[in-house]
């Protein structure tokens, strides 16, 4: 097996980011690091993180902790605690921007409705702004609220083929669709 | 029966959940009752000939969601969903296809399975939609090897230039995925040069950030490139994302980092960090802040532009900013105190910061950088704000406050009193310990402080749930308060004790007591009615330890058998309870005409501490110690050697080594020699055990070879009657005294030969023969080390006690040490090859750093003082060079420090 080079310690990296409820359970996480390598570890952490933010005020402007050799980032929207770890020596502000990408991705998806039922009604929304906002390795990927909500809901994928150059049964599904959303919704 | 072994598999669904979720109305949610057996089946719905998107993108979600609440699945189930799974690429359908990328990345796939999706993927690749590109592009990369990726190289180049920002990023951050995780593609990602660089000039701010950084991974062993990059992108002003900014900052500080400044000549790019300090995104500003305080050797001047951007933040209305800026500047405190008093205004209004980790970090720094006359009322701000914080801060905030003590030891009734009312409130043991520690550190080093120190101790322990806590300080009382003005009153403190704690603490006030009637002649009628009326106490322990000191405070004759004045008393036993223990039971094995006789005892070193007196003397002279947690060597011995008569003569001793092994393990005998230091003398110890059961050796010496040390001269010997037998035993000891001549300090290489009569043991009978013969048997060398001359000693304010040092003795020399793993494993040989201790954390080297400073402190044979800076630095292929720094109370001490290192 070829050896890897050494690591980059120069990139700024995310190790985890957590989507947790009013009481601490999990809605969604997402670790990049292997510093909580099984599921009880990780359950733990969750649970010393929530412990430690709960009793703060971070419903305006987002708070922040340290503890255990990480920073804690952390923004309380109604009943959802949103959080993003870094390592001790991480630039708190790009974690912070971060914090503010996942959060404010999620208010525009889900339309102002942030909340705990419509995040778990738009779970699948929620985990792609995840997957666009940090990459593997925990490399931010995009920063920018719109355009995580707008690759994550596909946005300006289906265009390229206008509408003019449908075929008519193609026109018909797409209408349907809209209409099926609109009830739904 | 089926539902419970589900949950098993779910940990995050604790047991009854389902229950209280119907209890609990508002508790919706669209995965109650989600069970990963129904999933599994619903997830059949990807084979249908007719797929219903929206139907599979629920079924995706419920798929992840169960992953997220950290079920697994088995290898056969994630294989039966990954197939199934990618039947979906059939489907066109774009928000279904986005889910089938993402779950295709969660779910792993093995190299086998990997194959089935590549062509789908390598499809999506090409395809027009830019999202399908950059998503397909992501999960490729993902879950290939390096072969495959020999076969997408191509597209992965052509993608790294692509218009779309969202590929371009894709491409960039998968190429850096693939250099730092998969073994081997290192090299193929290195020749993407020129389309990276080709990417760092985007116009978009994200893939500029990550062409950046791809960049300097496939760069970063190259100084010479690294250098020309950082050049020529801190020129043009070509980079404008903030992250890539920050980027830029942090491999200019690197760059800064290896070079070293000329004297006089203005540091290269310091230009740059200082424009950063006007950008208008605040992470950049705060990263070149940051990189500014972090030079080394930063000037004043350097950092008055930092220290400033840096103040501006503590007062933003954003608690993240206010952390970033206060932390920094906690840290800049450190090292210049004077470059932060200018924010200590800002920093005061941030003691009542609702963040708590804000608020601790301003106290601290406020500690660090306080000037006297702010003492007072500082105590005053923080006294308002203990009350509501944890524990942990609390530990913090009083550890400044013992550091500021040590700073400015005029302050010291203002801190103490401060450390006494915290004291009194509530608080858990492990923040109780740390103020009684405090204030046990400061009565030991400023004597004025004594009294007053005592007084709060003394308070303290009449509510003290701690039993440990208590044992402790009145062990100390015994020991210290017959030493103050009016002993007498802390006679009822103690007292009190043994009327109202447990049996524990019980015990420790009636030692403490006898210690004081054995100090304190005066006193002793009134002890000694005091412990008659212990005789009578419920618990066993007590009631000994009164009869005991009873005994020994009442016939003087006795108290003299045993070594001077009060020697048993004051300082309990001169050898281990195992010693005692040993002798006893040999003592009960033969006949018992004659009374047991305390000197029969062997004074041996104690291998482990357990008697109670001397265990929490160890335990208090760790506490004092500070940093250093194992007790120091010289404390295990030094009662034991003062009980030798033929070492009163010499001085008190100044430190003693390890024991170091002389023999081989199970060889007939078992010598370790340790080494202790006085003033003029070296003395040897050598601890003796005889393993064989069939002789009997006495008159035990060891001579030592010093025909070609002529600074070193044997003065004395003191031989072992009789060497203990029996592994387990407890070694006896003989001494060699050696005078250094002139009071010199030579390493030297000393041959030992152990000498004795050996005497056989008639198995039969199992007595020994009445002549025995001489003997000898050849030891391994003793080696004496100029370590052995250095002692460790902590400083709490280095800087201070560098400068009170002076310039006079000031000896500076420049050393290579060589290759080494880091700076860390270099700061740790360094340390153990001078014997000293590490002053103000500085032994730990910051992760990825190129240079650091670290300090330490010792003392030299002869109570000299030792200071020393190294200043490491680390090039890319790991040699380390140093520079030494010395200053001790007397130049010969400086040198001393030099001669180590260069003979090491």
């Amino acid at each position: 097996m070829a050896s890897l080079p050494p690591a980059d310690p120069t990139c700024p990296r995310v190790k985890n980011v957590l989507l947790l409820d009013s009481e601490g359970r999990r809605i969604a996480v997402k670790y990049f690091c292997k510093d909580w390598p099984t599921i009880n570890a990780q359950t733990k952490y969750e649970k010393s993180v929530f412990t430690k933010t709960s009793r703060s005020n971070a419903r305006g402007e987002a708070e922040i902790t340290m503890f255990d050799n990480v920073i804690v980032v952390y923004k309380f929207v109604s009943d959802l605690n949103f959080y993003v770890t870094g390592a001790a020596d991480e630039n708190e502000l790009i974690l912070n921007s971060i914090l503010t990408a996942f959060f404010e991705s999620v208010q525009l998806l889900l339309r102002n409705n942030v909340e705990k039922k419509t995040v778990l009604e738009n779970l699948d929304l929620v985990l792609l702004a995840l997957d666009e906002i940090v990459a593997d390795g925990g490399v931010p990927l995009e920063t920018e609220p719109q355009v995580v909500a707008a690759r994550a809901s596909m946005r300006g994928a289906g265009e390229d083929i206008p509408l003019a150059e449908q075929t008519f049964s193609q026109a018909l599904a797409t209408a349907k669709e809209q209409l099926a959303k609109s009830l739904r919704a | 029966m089926a539902a419970n072994a589900q949950d098993s598999h779910a940990p995050l669904r604790p047991e009854g959940k389902k229950d209280e979720d119907k209890d609990e109305e508002t508790e919706y949610s669209p995965f109650y009752g989600i069970e990963k057996g129904l999933v599994l089946q619903e997830s059949r719905c990807f084979h249908d000939p007719q797929i219903d998107p929206r139907r599979c993108q629920q079924v995706i979600t419920k798929l992840l969601y169960l992953l997220c609440q950290g079920e697994t699945f088995t290898r056969v189930e994630a294989t039966e969903v990954f197939f199934a799974v990618t039947k979906l690429f059939q489907n066109t359908d774009v928000n279904l296809r986005r889910m089938v990328y993402l779950i295709i990345k969660e779910l792993s796939p093995s190299s086998e399975e990997v194959i089935i999706v590549t062509s789908s993927l390598m499809k999506d690749m090409n395809a027009k939609i830019d999202l399908y590109r950059s998503n397909a592009l992501r999960v490729l990369c993902h879950i290939i090897d390096a072969t495959l990726l020999q076969q997408i190289e191509r597209y992965i180049k052509q993608a790294i230039v692509d218009k779309n920002s969202a590929v371009a990023s894709a491409a960039l951050v998968s190429g850096f995925q693939l250099y730092c995780n998969t073994p081997g593609a290192a090299d193929v990602v290195k020749r993407w040069g020129s389309e990276i660089s080709e990417a760092v000039q985007s116009k978009n701010s994200l893939v500029q950030f990550h062409g950046l950084a791809l960049l300097h991974a496939i760069r970063q062993n190259d100084r010479l490139a690294i250098s020309k990059m950082v050049t020529s992108l801190t020129r043009g002003g070509a980079v404008r994302s903030p992250l890539a900014q920050c980027l830029l900052v942090r491999y200019v500080a690197r760059v800064i980092s290896e070079s070293t400044p000329q004297p006089g000549q203005e540091r290269p790019f310091y230009e740059f960090l200082e424009s950063c300090l006007r950008h208008k995104a605040e992470m950049v500003i705060f990263e070149a802040a940051r990189a500014i305080t972090e030079m080394n050797e930063v000037t004043t001047r350097e950092l008055t532009p930092a220290i400033t951007v840096l103040q501006l933040f503590l007062s933003s209305s954003k608690p993240v900013l206010r952390f970033a800026a206060v932390r920094t500047l906690n840290k800049v405190a450190m090292t210049h105190p004077m470059a932060v008093t200018n924010c200590n205004i800002d920093m005061e209004s941030l003691i009542s910061d609702s963040n708590r980790s804000i608020s601790t970090l301003a106290i601290t720094t406020l500690l660090k950088t306080g000037n006297e006359s702010s003492v007072e009322r500082l105590m005053k701000q923080i006294s308002t704000f203990m009350g509501d914080i944890q524990d942990e801060f609390k530990i913090v905030v009083v550890d400044a406050i013992k550091a500021m003590c040590i700073k400015f030891p005029s302050k010291y009734r203002a801190l103490m009193n401060f450390l006494s009312n915290i004291l009194r409130e509530e608080g858990g043991f492990e923040y109780k310990r740390a103020i009684v520690e405090a204030i046990l550190m400061i009565i030991r080093d400023i004597p004025d402080a004594k009294e007053t120190g005592l007084g709060h101790l003394c308070e303290f322990i009449e509510d003290c749930e701690f039993t440990y806590l208590s044992t402790q300080i009145l062990s100390l009382l015994g020991k210290e308060a017959p030493k103050t003005q009016d002993p007498s009153k802390y006679i009822r403190y103690i007292y009190n004790r043994v009327i109202l704690e447990n049996a524990t603490v019980r015990a420790a006030a009636v030692s403490a007591l006898a210690k004081m009637g054995a100090a304190c002649p005066d006193l002793k009628p009134r002890i000694l009615v005091l412990l008659r009326r212990t005789l009578h106490d419920t618990d066993d322990e007590v009631r000994d330890r009164a009869t005991l000191y009873l005994n020994m405070l009442g016939a003087p004759e006795e108290r003299k058998a045993l070594g001077g004045e009060g020697g048993l008393v004051a300082d309990g036993f001169p050898f281990g309870p195992a010693n005692l223990e040993q002798t006893l039971q040999k003592y009960l094995a033969g006949p018992l005409d004659a009374p047991f006789e305390l000197s029969s005892v062997p004074v041996a070193p104690v291998k482990k501490a357990e008697d109670e007196v001397k265990s929490s003397g160890a335990m208090m002279a760790a506490a004092m110690g500070g940093s250093t947690k194992a007790p120091n060597p010289k404390d295990l011995y030094e009662e034991m050697l003062n009980a030798i008569p033929e070492f009163a003569s010499l001085g008190p001793l100044q430190s003693s080594s390890m024991p170091v092994e002389l023999t081989e393990r199970d060889t007939e005998y078992v010598i370790t020699c340790v080494k202790h230091m006085y003033e003029n003398h070296v003395v040897f110890q050598y601890n003796c055990l005889n393993t064989i059961d069939e002789q009997i050796l006495e008159d035990v010496t060891v001579t030592m070879d010093l025909s070609e040390e002529p600074e070193l001269e044997e003065k004395m010997s003191l031989p072992l009657k009789v060497m203990p037998t029996g592994a387990g035993e407890t070694p006896g000891t003989t001494f060699v005294v050696v005078e250094r001549v002139d009071g010199a300090m030579p390493a030297a290489k000393v041959g030992c030969m152990l000498k004795f009569t050996t005497k056989e043991v008639d198995p039969s009978t199992g007595e020994a023969e009445e002549e025995g013969y001489a003997d000898e048997y050849q030891l391994e060398d003793v080696d004496l080390e100029y370590t052995d001359y250095v002692s460790k000693l902590s400083v709490g304010n280095f800087r201070k006690a560098w400068e009170e040092m002076g310039e006079e003795t000031e000896l500076a020399d420049e050393y290579g040490i060589g290759q080494r793993e880091g700076l860390q494993e270099a700061v740790e040989v360094l340390i153990a090859t001078l014997g000293m201790s590490p002053c103000e954390g500085t032994d730990a080297v910051p992760p990825n750093a190129r240079s650091h400073m670290a300090l330490l402190s010792g003392k030299l044979v002869g109570d000299v003082s030792l200071l020393v800076r190294l200043s490491l630095g680390i090039d890319a292929s790991s040699n380390v060079a140093m520079k030494l720094v010395a200053r001790a109370d007397s130049a010969a001490g400086s040198e001393f420090v030099h001669g180590i290192i260069a003979n090491a």
